[in-house]
């Protein structure tokens, strides 16, 4: 078991016949995901990689039975990749674009109400279920099967914690990139909530940063649940420069996001263990399950 | 991306907005001119910089008349602000805004931004606005109403928000509704109207506006370039975008090198736990080459405070370990100091890494774990 993807999940690739789409396509393929092929408007009825090459979403889903997509396109064009995604009602929708805007996200927003996708990213490094299925970009060498299942803003602090755990025998259920972008599909809340039913996952890490409300909302969600599984969290910025980068600290007040002393202060409240640098997060998850 | 209170104000006003009369200037004369086409009671000179907070620093001066104009003006161009958002480089001030100062009956806070929930465009109201407005709300969270503009009546939502703060008037709403529209036209990721105000004589006004643009919207956007342009980043900050390498100068004495933001700031935490002081916040790009790293790390060799560099990387998907280790021993090739090198080198790539370092004389020394590793950089640095 895992969460949303394993064995099972089929994976098309929108943007397959691109440099960085080839690329991961292969990656994937050689990680031994289930891979069946790709959309390319304009190029359809081609092969490659020794895969079909389609038209458009639907007719890749209908054809190969796909419910997974990978978005690997130029800003520009991921919202609309995203949207023909979701309406083709595949299971699992993951952007690793970076720089889309927030107005096209928008978009996204309002075409995931009411639907059964859910989407990874933008952004995102993507998501690894270690040894069964990886959809994204990151790194799997120091990727194992096991019970920590991880879900970070991060994906430079996802492959160091994911490193330092299986160096310490701590293997991985599933790790989720939910992206480093204002607005994003899946949470924390919607990972912690799929950790919970997913028996392979005894110990879940959230990894969080500055800006945004999802640490506010975890500790909130863990708050008011019973959770039965520990929750390891690690919030990067407590000595970032304040209001540096965005310049409109009153909104952000206002609209919530608060500093990290306040997040890390909110998650400790509600039960949350909290690792003040990647190399605690090891110690703490194995402080919590005994090593399991 | 922000803009300049006048930039935000003429696209505003493009969009039926209204404003105090004013208009900009370059020089104290130029300003003393620009009275007399305003033909106001009092006149307020305002520095235009992009960083908020400019009011309590100072920025904002009334002068009764155009030759108190001419002298607060002349006292305003050239000087640096520093203010709580600049960081402590400050802001110089090339433009001054001269408008009428108006009577005002009451002052409202306005903003509208994306709800990360829903899409929707988010509007928050407080009946309260002023500089003092963002204290205010940190206090006292229900100061502030707020509302998902989730359509398909976008009129009939703002109204019902503007009524919860005490406004009760179609002139109001009908400009709250002209921003959404520039607000959703123009790639706009924040449109701050604080205060919106209320004259004496019952006219509504944007006295003023921040206008944050999302870079990412630049490929279809053709005049964010120019904007882009005008963004006070340091030298430093402005070569390092460049390369492909998100920089943010600091003070302090220990220079970083560090693929991804979450890394970056995670290091960044760790050098200040252990009382050191990082010279700069950085983030290496995953399209940057060792060519753009080489860049990055010249910029830190040449800053003379930096007494020792510190490298973190995790070699992932896409930045390798030794593509970062070719762009530290370019630069260092290319420096004639000798600033001592503490590596951390992990993931893919991470003993080509160590090696490329060596064996092009890199005056280095290796670490596996991160916190010896920051102990040490710190130690070499000259502790705070």
């Amino acid at each position: 078991m895992s969460i949303l993807v394993n064995n099972d999940t089929k994976v098309i690739v929108q943007g397959m016949t691109g440099r960085a789409g080839t690329f991961y396509t292969d990656q994937g393929m050689r990680y031994g995901a289930e891979y069946v092929g790709g959309v390319r408007p304009g190029r359809g009825g081609t092969t490659h990689l020794g895969l079909p090459v389609f038209h458009d979403v639907k007719t890749a889903k209908a054809e190969t039975g796909a419910d997974a997509s990978l978005v690997i396109v130029p800003a520009p064009s991921a919202a609309d990749a995203m949207i023909e995604a979701i309406e083709a009602e595949l299971e699992v929708v993951v952007c690793v674009t970076e720089r889309v805007p927030q107005h096209d996200m928008a978009r996204v927003k309002r075409a995931l109400q009411g639907s059964k996708t859910v989407l990874i990213g933008p952004n995102s490094q993507g998501i690894l279920t270690p040894g069964q299925c990886k959809i994204g970009v990151m790194p799997t060498k120091d990727a194992k099967p096991g019970g920590v299942g991880i879900a970070s803003r991060s994906a430079s602090l996802t492959s160091e914690i994911l490193a330092q755990c299986s160096a310490a025998g701590l293997g991985q259920s599933t790790t989720v990139g939910i992206g480093g972008d204002a607005l994003h599909g899946i949470g924390f809340v919607e990972c912690l909530e799929m950790f919970k039913h997913d028996p392979d996952t005894s110990s879940v890490v959230l990894i969080g940063e500055i800006g945004g409300r999802e640490e506010e909302l975890a500790a909130a969600y863990l708050a008011a649940n019973d959770y039965p599984k520990p929750v390891v969290t690690l919030v990067v910025g407590r000595h970032a420069p304040e209001g540096r980068r965005m310049g409109h600290a009153g909104t952000l007040s206002a609209a919530g996001g608060l500093s990290a002393e306040e997040k890390i202060a909110q998650l400790k409240d509600a039960g949350a263990r909290i690792a003040n640098t990647p190399q605690d997060v090891v110690a703490e998850v194995l402080a919590a399950t005994g090593g399991i | 991306m922000l803009l300049a209170e006048y930039k935000s104000k003429e696209l505003l006003t493009q969009y039926g907005l209204t404003v105090p009369p004013g208009k900009r200037a370059r020089s104290a004369d130029e300003a003393e001119a620009v009275c007399a086409a305003l033909n106001a009671k009092k006149y307020v000179v305002k520095a235009q910089i992009s960083a908020g907070g400019r009011g309590l620093a100072g920025g904002i001066k009334f002068a009764a008349t155009p030759s108190s104009v001419n002298d607060e003006a002349a006292k305003l161009l050239g000087t640096t602000l520093v203010t709580e958002q600049t960081g402590p480089s400050g802001e110089t001030v090339n433009v001054v805004y001269v408008e009428a100062a108006e009577d005002l009956a009451a002052q409202h806070f306005i903003a509208l931004t994306l709800d990360p929930e829903t899409g929707a465009p988010l509007l928050l109201a407080s009946a309260q606005g002023g500089v003092e407005f963002e204290q205010r709300a940190r206090m006292d969270a229900d100061a502030v109403q707020s509302a998902a503009l989730t359509g398909p009546d976008t009129d009939a939502q703002i109204a019902e928000v503007l009524s919860r703060i005490g406004i009760d008037d179609p002139t109001a709403s009908s400009m709250i509704a002209a921003g959404l529209q520039a607000f959703t036209e123009n790639d706009m990721t924040l449109l701050e109207i604080n205060p919106f105000a209320k004259t004496r004589d019952g006219r509504w006004l944007v006295i003023d506006a921040k206008v944050a643009l999302d870079p990412a919207a630049a490929f279809r956007r053709p005049e964010f370039e120019g904007i882009l342009a005008e963004q006070q980043l340091s030298a430093t900050e402005a070569e390092a975008q460049k390369s492909n390498i998100n920089f943010v100068a600091l003070e302090g004495n220990l220079g970083v090198i560090v693929n991804g933001a979450g890394l970056g700031l995670a290091t960044n935490d760790m050098i200040v736990d252990a009382d050191g002081r990082p010279a700069n916040f950085m983030d290496i790009r995953t399209t940057a080459t060792s060519f753009d790293i080489a860049r990055g790390v010249e910029l830190l060799l040449q800053d003379k405070s930096v007494k020792a560099l510190l490298l973190n990387v995790h070699g992932g998907g896409m930045t390798v370990c030794d593509t970062v280790a070719e762009g530290v021993a370019f630069a260092y090739s290319r420096s004639d100091r000798t600033v001592p090198c503490i590596a951390r080198l992990a993931g893919v790539n991470a003993d080509w890494g160590n090696q490329i370092l060596k064996d092009r004389k890199v005056p280095v020394e290796n670490f596996t774990d991160m916190s010896a590793a920051v102990a040490r950089a710190v130690e070499l640095a000259g502790g705070a």
